[in-house]
């Protein structure tokens, strides 16, 4: 069946577009800053002053970025198989539950190097069984996915509060919270990283969770592009027929796919709880479990796509903070809007500009648009 | 009489926390049953309720606040069908985008326009809906149980809760008694039915989601400009997602929506009003179970163990000519 | 003759490089059955849809009474009299009948009237067509032969003096289809005209007064019904190709590996496709399955590989049972030697989105020489894929590429490689040459008969009779479910054509 269109050389599918749109969401954002008065090229100048000016500033940049990694992987990875979990922010905050129990069990007894993997694994782990339910009601009972991971978004934060507030939290204490891990449940900062080249990072959160975040980008990149899990996921998401026709089961396929993408939503926790606050409060996620499906929209699903996609909004966290001192009209949830835009225009209307795209192209280079064509054509 | 006032204050309540609710529940019924999914409802919600208030604000009249707040729901609607019916574009997707980018304008614009960090300033008087008090509501007060329920219950709100509960019995109408009702089921359900029968499939969908937009703004006005007195940050807290656990509960019909919402709504309003207190047999119930008994029901009801609710066929789907 | 009822002058419509229908032109008398015949693809369909409104013609002029009308949208066709009944019914399933009747044609803004003026219209109807149905029936309750009368009198309620059917009768039993064709001739006695879409050449011989034959999107004859004959229509549908001529020996048959028993199977709306389908296929020989598409060779071959679930019956495969009433699974039969060709490339036997090399491995991703552990073993991987694509020739050589970038022919070409080069003891083929270009048909078919003299077993499903005669050592005819006959490969094309199109062997005749 030939397509209404012609094809595109790759570099303008997963360069050109992709920019265009970002472009154009930024465009927006400007208008946002406009009609509050101030100007947008300034503003955008704090920004990357504010997020990238000095060591401190990209110590929380990248501090930042660790959080979307995991969510922006956590959303990519269900995307591959063709479902959206939207799930990530309760799988997150539900993680830090997994993250909550190994550290103040452990605290006191085991060296930081051994608590880390166990906290790992138990954040991953918790993750996984909360996005174990919805996947389970979509693969054998047909519940729409989306809908039951916003629940489940609700219930975790419901559950979450009671544990905080009647069961986690210290005697005597007036705030809901866990008491604060022993420094043994505490991640080495990762200011050396950046000393090395000479700046200067002070107080800044950055930790190993960073390195860990790059990591497991690696891995996701060898699970979905170099394994036989990662094929069978990538079938199922294109085509359930082939994937039926390859004998690939699609109970088991969108079971596993969501428990991998819940344990990376919940490995988030881990950054903020772990190497930062040390301790688990209410609303730690702030919203990053929503930040990785733009990170992973942005990103195309692919993790060299995301870890810049996730450092891009690190950046306008941390600059959208400094831009909040400067021009006190805007504050930080200017990010907020800025994250709907680029979901609207990378996401719902990724396919605004492609038929101008196309028109231009074809006008441009007639013969090779035209031999695509007569390629697309057959049956 | 202690046990009466209580129940009294309870069903009052109830109907206050029930009317976002419930407009917001009928709003995505027209939006879902054209086949267009909207977890829009929050933003849009949200945005009505700011520009609601900030317009009442500024004028002084809480009609023109109404206004406003329908004018920008309208406004997100039409990016919503912008998206997903002009461009196929994914509506959850979609929805998603118009949520955040309600969520953060309403907090910069608040600040930027009124500086009260991100709240509008409180209304007064005619710039905000007033409690009616229905004709003889006053005299009957002290008739029993009758008495009370027409003077406590029935009378002394404000007219958009009236207007909510109308809009039951008229969505119902408007759905089941009209042509565009009879079209807008057809469509959620079948497209390619309507678009041989000669009706522009487009052009119906961006009919339902306005009248979404217009609920959607009216539920937002009534939390910013008649059951508070201005607008805070992220004041509709989930309730978009609320309507539209109470829209799946209800299986996308008007009468069970408002029971749904009625029922959700007493959730919410037992849990503020019981807070704390031990139950015998059961003990003390967290109030979070309570707050997230909605979503629970939502979740059990569709896996299919309480009946199954079974969305328009259409619904989510890009309409696409086949070849 | 009268005025026509409708003139078709000079239709050219093209989707991309592919014609659809290419300067076609038509006239329909009033007051007859007119047929449309033609295989799946030559453009009959489209051409319709174009009357409709439903698609654009490029060029081209429609008249409707002798005057010339544009139709943009089916609410211009329908205010000129035609009515449309599809193949896939546009009902809404949950609606009663009454509304679907009046779904588009309210008349005014409240429902209350036209529903009242539709029951008794209906009642009109049903009295002068014997069109009987409960108006307040739930369409999705009834039987599809009673959708269909929606549908018709959904047509009719609009006033249509035209009505179009686009292949009637695939969904219905022949007593439902019997009844049919005894409405359609009763609203012809009432001066309606009628337009009959069909590939079934019974059909147009029962009942049309005239017949148009379509081949790839042109229009080759017009011939009064009764003054023509199967024959002649069987062969106006197919023309007189170059005949396929692929050089082979005789087969030397042996044993048999797959024997299929009693198979029935349904399709997902409880339709009986395949109705207790016995035969065998033996190391060595290629039996071919002729027969017009949508007679239940699709479901056949998807039931024996495991991907659809048969209702009853059995299969074996070297001797041992395949579980095609419960849980067979595609990719255990990979292992045990059953290679499947699929109909649909594009959504089956491929992700188009995918690599070439990685679609040389799907269904067999699991086999221990593409893998290292849980890993895929990429390098093993691309050789054999570079492999296949030299000993296949398939072009653009370069296994890196999107299968979505290569033409029909070399997209089979990597699925026959994927399958044959398992060395697989039965090879099962859907359409192996649909929409390829000659040059790789030739190919393909050398490379099946390779493997049948190399001792294989081949199921080939075609629709393709040229095909079915030039490759097949055994033809197996399907109609309506069952196997209506076997023939040497040289039957004739009539004699195959007749079989095909359900009317019992006339040989003593012959």
């Amino acid at each position: 069946m030939s397509r209404p269109y012609a094809k595109l050389p790759g570099w303008v599918d997963y360069g050109l577009i992709p920019i265009i749109n970002l472009l154009v969401a930024f465009v927006f954002a400007g208008l946002v800053v406009l009609l509050v008065g101030e100007s947008p090229l300034h503003a955008a100048a704090v920004l990357v002053e504010g997020a990238f000016g000095n060591g401190q500033n990209i110590a929380y940049t990248l501090f930042y970025a660790t959080n979307f990694i995991f969510t922006g992987l956590a959303v990519a990875v269900a995307f591959h198989c063709s479902l959206f979990n939207i799930g990530g922010e309760g799988q997150a905050y539900i993680g830090g539950l997994g993250v909550a129990i190994v550290c103040l069990a452990f605290d006191r007894i085991l060296p930081w190097w051994l608590i880390f993997p166990l906290a790992i694994l138990g954040s991953a782990a918790v993750g996984a069984l909360w996005a174990l339910i919805p996947a389970y009601l979509q693969a054998k009972r047909g519940s729409h996915i989306v809908i039951t991971t916003i629940m489940f978004n609700f219930i975790a934060a419901s559950v979450m509060v009671y544990l905080l507030v009647d069961v986690l939290k210290p005697a005597g204490s007036m705030a809901p919270q866990t008491r604060d891990f022993l420094p043994n449940a505490q991640l080495p900062k990762m200011g050396w990283m950046l000393e090395a080249f000479g700046l200067s990072v002070r107080s800044a959160p950055l930790n190993i969770s960073f390195l860990l975040a790059l990591v497991v980008a690696f891995l996701i990149w060898v699970l979905i592009w170099r394994t036989k899990l990662g094929y069978e996921i990538r079938t199922m998401g294109f085509s359930p027929k082939a994937a039926r026709y390859a004998g690939i089961s699609e109970t088991r396929i969108i079971i596993i796919t969501m428990m991998i993408s819940g344990a990376l939503a919940g490995m988030m926790a881990l950054n903020p709880i772990m190497g930062d606050q040390h301790r688990v409060q209410l609303d730690f996620v702030t919203g990053a479990g929503f930040v990785g499906i733009a990170v992973a929209l942005m990103g195309r699903s692919h993790p060299a796509g995301i870890v810049p996609a996730a450092i891009l909004f690190g950046m306008l966290y941390q600059g959208g903070a400094e831009l909040a001192f400067e021009m006190p009209a805007i504050s930080r949830d200017m990010i907020v809007i800025i994250q709907g835009l680029v979901i609207l225009f990378a996401g719902a209307l990724e396919n605004m500009f492609r038929p101008t795209i196309q028109t231009i192209f074809a006008s441009l280079s007639p013969r090779s648009v035209g031999l695509a064509a007569a390629k697309g054509e057959g049956a | 009489m202690a046990f009466l006032d209580v129940l009294t204050q309870l069903i009052d309540a109830t109907i206050r926390v029930s009317v976002p609710l419930l407009l917001a529940c009928l709003a995505g019924l027209y939006s879902e049953r054209s086949g267009i999914f909207d977890i829009s409802l929050e933003g849009k919600m949200l945005a009505g309720a700011f520009a609601g208030a900030a317009a009442a604000a500024v004028t002084g009249s809480a009609w023109l606040g109404l206004g406003a707040a329908i004018l920008i729901s309208i406004f997100f609607s039409l990016v919503h069908g912008f998206a997903s019916i002009t461009h196929r574009g994914n509506q959850i997707v979609s929805g998603v985008a118009i949520n955040f980018i309600a969520a953060g304008a309403t907090i910069i614009l608040g600040q930027a326009w009124f500086a009260q960090g991100g709240r509008t300033p409180s209304l007064t008087g005619s710039a905000r809906f007033q409690a009616i008090e229905l004709p003889g509501a006053a005299a009957v007060k002290d008739v029993p149980i009758l008495g009370a329920i027409y003077s406590e219950i029935l009378s002394g709100h404000s007219l958009l809760v009236y207007f909510a509960f109308l809009m039951v019995p008229f969505t119902w109408w408007m759905l089941f008694r009209t042509r565009f009702g009879l079209r807008l089921r057809a469509v959620g359900e079948n497209p390619a039915a309507v678009d041989t029968a000669g009706i522009s499939v487009a052009w119906l969908r961006y009919r339902a989601v306005i009248c979404t937009g217009v609920l959607t703004g009216a539920a937002g006005a009534y939390l910013s400009v008649a059951q508070n007195a201005g607008f805070v940050k992220d004041m509709t807290a989930g309730k978009g997602f609320i309507a539209l656990a109470a829209l799946i509960f209800a299986k996308w019909k008007p009468v069970p929506a408002m029971f749904a919402c009625l029922l959700f709504g007493f959730l919410e309003a037992a849990s503020i009003r019981f807070q704390g207190m031990a139950w015998p047999m059961i003990g003390k119930v967290p109030v979070q179970l309570m707050q997230a008994l909605p979503y629970i029901l939502t979740v059990i009801l569709l896996a299919g163990f309480i009946g199954k609710a079974i969305p328009p066929r259409a619904g989510g789907v890009p309409y696409v000519k086949e070849r | 003759m009268a005025e026509a009822a409708i003139e078709l002058v000079g239709i050219n419509k093209s989707f991309g490089a592919v014609w659809a229908n290419r300067d076609i032109n038509l006239q329909i008398a009033p007051g007859t059955i007119h047929g449309i015949i033609g295989e799946n693809g030559a453009g009959k369909s489209t051409l319709m849809s174009i009357l409709y409104g439903f698609y654009q013609a490029d060029s081209g002029e429609i008249r409707v009474g002798g005057k010339p009308i544009s139709i943009k949208a089916p609410n211009d066709a329908i205010a000129v009299g035609i009515g449309m009944v599809h193949q896939h019914f546009m009902l809404v399933e949950n609606f009663t009948v009454l509304e679907n009747v009046i779904l588009g044609a309210e008349g005014e803004a409240l429902l209350k009237n036209s529903i009242a003026k539709a029951r008794s219209e209906l009642q009109r109807l049903e009295k002068e067509y014997g069109l009987e149905v409960d108006p307040d029936a739930i369409v999705e309750e009834l039987p599809v032969g009673l959708q269909q009368r929606v549908e018709i009198l959904k047509a009719l309620y609009r006033g249509a003096e035209i009505l179009i059917l686009d292949e009637p009768t695939g969904v219905l039993t022949p007593a439902e289809a019997d009844h049919l064709f005894r409405i359609l001739q009763q609203l012809r006695e009432q001066g309606k005209t009628i337009v009959l879409i069909t590939h079934k050449l019974r059909e147009i011989m029962a009942i049309t007064d005239t017949v148009s034959v379509m081949r790839q999107g042109t229009m080759v004859a017009t011939r009064e019904t009764a003054k023509t004959t199967v024959e002649e229509l069987a062969e106006l549908m197919v023309g007189r190709r170059v005949l396929l001529r692929v050089e082979k020996g005789a087969a030397k048959p042996e044993r048999a590996k797959l024997s299929v028993k009693d198979l029935t199977v349904r399709d997902s709306r409880g339709v009986t496709m395949v109705d207790g389908v016995s035969f065998d296929v033996r190391a060595g020989e290629i039996v071919g399955i002729a027969g017009v598409a949508g007679n239940g060779q699709s479901e056949l071959i998807e039931a024996i590989c495991g991907v659809r679930c048969a209702v009853s019956g059995s299969v074996v495969l070297d001797g041992e049972p395949i579980d095609v009433t419960g849980i067979a699974d595609p990719g255990e039969l990979r292992d045990r030697g059953l290679a499947h060709v699929p109909e649909d490339r594009h959504h089956v036997g491929l992700v188009l989105a995918f690599e070439e090399n990685e679609n040389a491995i799907l269904g067999y991703h699991d086999k221990g020489e593409y893998l290292k552990g849980p890993f895929l073993d990429i390098d093993a991987i691309r050789d054999d894929a570079r492999t296949m694509i030299e000993r296949y020739d398939i072009r653009p050589g370069d296994c890196r590429l999107k299968t979505a970038n290569f033409s029909g022919g070399n997209q089979q070409k990597i699925i026959l490689a994927r399958e044959m080069e398992q060395d697989p003891g039965v090879l099962i083929v859907g359409q192996p040459t649909r929409g390829v270009d000659v040059g790789a048909i030739e190919f393909i078919h050398k490379r099946l008969i390779a493997m049948r003299d190399q001792g294989k077993a081949v199921l080939l499903i075609s629709v393709e009779l040229d095909e079915i005669r030039a490759l097949s050592d055994r033809i197996l005819v399907m109609f309506a479910g069952r196997i209506v006959g076997e023939r040497g490969p040289d039957a004739t094309e009539g004699e195959l054509g007749l079989l095909m199109a359900g009317i019992e062997h006339r040989e003593a005749a012959e």
